[in-house]
């Protein structure tokens, strides 16, 4: 029995890896959905293979619910698939995704300086009308009497 | 050699058969060149796996109660593969990812094309 839980258990592992694998590679999200799909079930199997070897049955309920939730992804995922841009084919490096990062907060910055731009001249605009008008009622007093 | 010793290798065998139909689906969902033979991959030789590990469990575990949850589990794995299998086919073909020269026969595209005049087909981009 040894023996064959090692065995399974390697080719169980490799099964797993392989997933792994097409995940990170996929050229697109369906891929992605596939392998994902591919490990839930060696995942099963995993479970499985172990309550073999230690002959228990509390863990059976995982097989369960994984065989029953583990569809929902796929299917959901699938429903919403839309047509991907050609750079979503694979997974970004850690100083793309930095970059982009900085990239946008640069862009937020911009954003806020130039609200603050606005919001200033316009104050400006309101103190030189407010003056304007001060100027002219001062100007209107003195022309009453 | 008692009964139990041989329901033991029997066990072994279904677990080790199942674990090598799992790693096939592994190779074959990497080494397959497009969508739809990976799902074919990633379906058909899993789900014999994951049925060929169950009845091993069972037949180690050699108890009713654990034997009618582990048909439930199969039932419902053989319930949902086709569906999440359908509908990431479906999906596939709608945004393109199905190519009409990798098919032998094709009877999606000609089936909407009789119908609705010349339709997008697979390689169109229809969401």
């Amino acid at each position: 029995m040894i023996y064959a839980v090692i065995v399974a258990a390697a080719l169980l592992a490799g099964a797993a890896i392989l997933a792994l694998i097409r995940a990170e590679k996929g050229p697109s999200m369906l891929d992605r959905t596939v392998a994902f799909d591919v490990f839930t079930t060696t995942l099963v199997a995993a479970v499985a293979l172990e309550a073999a070897w230690s002959r228990r049955t509390d863990t059976l309920v995982l097989l369960v619910v994984l065989s029953l939730v583990g569809f929902v992804g796929s299917v959901t995922i699938s429903r919403f698939a839309a047509i991907e841009p050609e750079d979503a084919a694979r997974v970004r490096t850690r100083e793309e995704v930095e970059a982009e990062r900085l990239a946008e907060r640069a862009a937020e910055e911009a954003a806020v300086e130039a609200e603050q731009a606005r919001r200033e001249a316009l104050r400006a605009e309101a103190a030189r009308a407010a003056e304007e008008a001060a100027q002219a009622s001062d100007s209107s007093e003195e022309e009453r009497p | 050699m008692t009964l139990d010793v041989w329901l033991d290798i029997v066990a072994g065998t279904f677990l080790v058969a199942g674990a090598f139909l799992s790693f096939i689906a592994g190779v074959g969902i990497v080494h397959f060149p497009d969508l739809l033979a990976r799902m074919h991959a990633g379906t058909k030789p899993q789900v014999l796996g994951m049925l060929f590990m169950l009845v091993g469990l069972a037949v180690r575990l050699r108890s009713w109660s654990v034997a009618g949850l582990l048909l439930l589990v199969i039932l419902f794995q053989m319930l949902t593969a086709p569906v999440g299998a359908h509908m990431v086919a479906r999906a596939g073909y709608r945004t393109g990812k199905v190519h009409a020269e990798d098919l032998e026969f094709d009877e999606l595209t000609e089936d909407t094309e009789r119908h609705d005049g010349p339709a997008p087909g697979p390689t169109s981009n229809r969401t």
